[in-house]
């Protein structure tokens, strides 16, 4: 993994060789993270797999997050890994929220990391998140008629409210 | 004294003499030939006949021959895999043939919970069986959505499809899964389980024992009067039964 000192060195080349990209550094529990900026996440991810020295040719993993009282709202993080040297590095999206009935949008990396398909749309399925340039923009395990973005944290968990004769009298209506 | 009242009740049947084995052996062997006529013909007809109905008959018939789908959801199923082997062995009951089509079975066994995108695939499954058709949702997932109170599993799959017998457990075990082919066996044979009915003395909450309420449309009314007749009219020759067998 790449220390604190390593982590400022990444993120100073690549505002140098893509001006604004990153937006802050974090490390924690031993692992780097580079926030970014979501218009310049292809130019960032590209410099870090071509970029002799660094070398992330691999991505092991793609997710989404919903911060919901934070701003901005969404975060799209991208889990890399250079395999000879058994480094790893996070490189987090943040996303602001449109509003409204607008999707979120974000480059899809597929051209860089062809893996990275699925990962999209599942990313997709559950927070509603679009990647501009994907082959296959699809709900990928939810049916592809549903309704909403299941995993977002304003959505409502869903199920049937189950009432128990043990904690009813003590709590009335408790699962409200 | 106290045997005597008893015999009186209901008088012990005896045992056949080893005599009249052997005669019913001959006169079997006579008809056969054709040489048995008169009454003693009449008289073998009568003892080697049984009289039921025809109903009765092949309720009898696929009872004792459940034919259910190979069709597993989740973890149930492999309890449900267990009741065909030779430690719980269901072939006991008749059921052990697991069929691999929908078309060729009667019982299907939601072994699991049912996602939201599953649902659509049990029911065509369902729609599939040729009838008569039987369901058992086993388990707490299939019945009521279990654990899973969420947005991606169905809350019951009687949301979707009819389901004769639930089983509850999590898993239940493979005997709990017998038991419950066992009930609806006698679902099958016409004398269903009244279950907790007999046990509160519950009879007639049935939901078909209900009144249509004002609101209710005509089919809804006509339904519930045709089930209480129904129901009045098992009733009726069960009751004859049980004091036929008493006499």
């Amino acid at each position: 993994m790449p220390d604190a000192p390593g982590l400022e060195l990444i993120a100073q080349e690549l505002n140098g060789a893509a001006e604004g990209s990153v937006l802050g550094t974090y490390h924690e529990h031993g692992q780097g993270c580079l926030i970014v900026n979501p218009e310049r996440i292809l130019d960032v991810l590209g410099w870090l797999r071509d970029t002799p020295g660094q070398e992330y040719r691999f991505l092991s993993s793609l997710h989404g997050v919903d911060y919901l009282p934070a701003e901005p709202r969404f975060g799209v993080v991208y889990e890399l890994l250079n395999m000879p040297r058994v480094e790893r590095l996070r490189v987090r999206a943040a996303l602001a929220d449109p509003g409204g009935e607008e999707l979120p949008e974000l480059d899809s990396c597929v051209s860089l990391f062809a893996g990275a398909e699925f990962h999209e749309r599942e990313v997709y399925d559950f927070f509603g998140i679009l990647f501009r340039g994907h082959p296959d923009m699809r709900r990928i395990l939810m049916p592809e008629e549903y309704v909403g973005w299941p995993q977002r944290r304003d959505f409502p968990i869903g199920g049937e409210p189950v009432i128990f004769t043990r904690n009813e009298p003590e709590m009335p209506r408790w699962y409200e | 004294m106290k045997r005597e009242k008893l015999r009186a009740h209901a008088p012990l049947e005896e045992p056949p003499a080893p005599t009249d084995l052997r005669v019913r052996q001959l006169r079997a062997r006579d008809l056969l030939r054709g040489d048995l006529e008169g009454p003693d013909l009449e008289r073998h007809v009568e003892e080697s006949l049984l009289m039921t109905t025809m109903h009765k008959a092949t309720g009898w018939g696929r009872a004792n021959s459940i034919f259910p789908a190979t069709f597993g959801l989740a973890c149930c199923a492999i309890e449900m895999m267990s009741i065909v082997g030779p430690r719980y062995d269901i072939a006991r009951f008749g059921a052990e043939n697991l069929r691999a089509s929908p078309r060729q079975a009667d019982l299907l066994i939601l072994s699991g919970r049912v996602a939201v995108k599953m649902a659509p695939v049990v029911r065509r499954l369902y729609d599939q069986m040729l009838e008569p058709k039987w369901v058992i949702s086993m388990g707490a997932c299939s019945s009521s959505g279990g654990m899973f109170s969420n947005y991606a599993v169905v809350q019951g799959a009687d949301k979707f499809m009819p389901v004769d017998v639930h089983v509850p457990g999590c898993p239940p075990r493979p005997e709990a899964l017998m038991y419950g082919i066992n009930k609806l066996q006698r679902m099958i044979l016409g004398r269903p389980d009244p279950g907790w009915r007999q046990r509160y003395n519950a009879y007639g909450t049935e939901e078909w024992a209900r009144e249509a309420t004002g609101d209710a449309t005509r089919e809804e009314i006509e339904a519930y009067a045709a089930a209480r007749e129904l129901a009045a009219n098992h009733e009726a020759t069960r009751s004859v039964a049980t004091r036929g067998s008493r006499s």
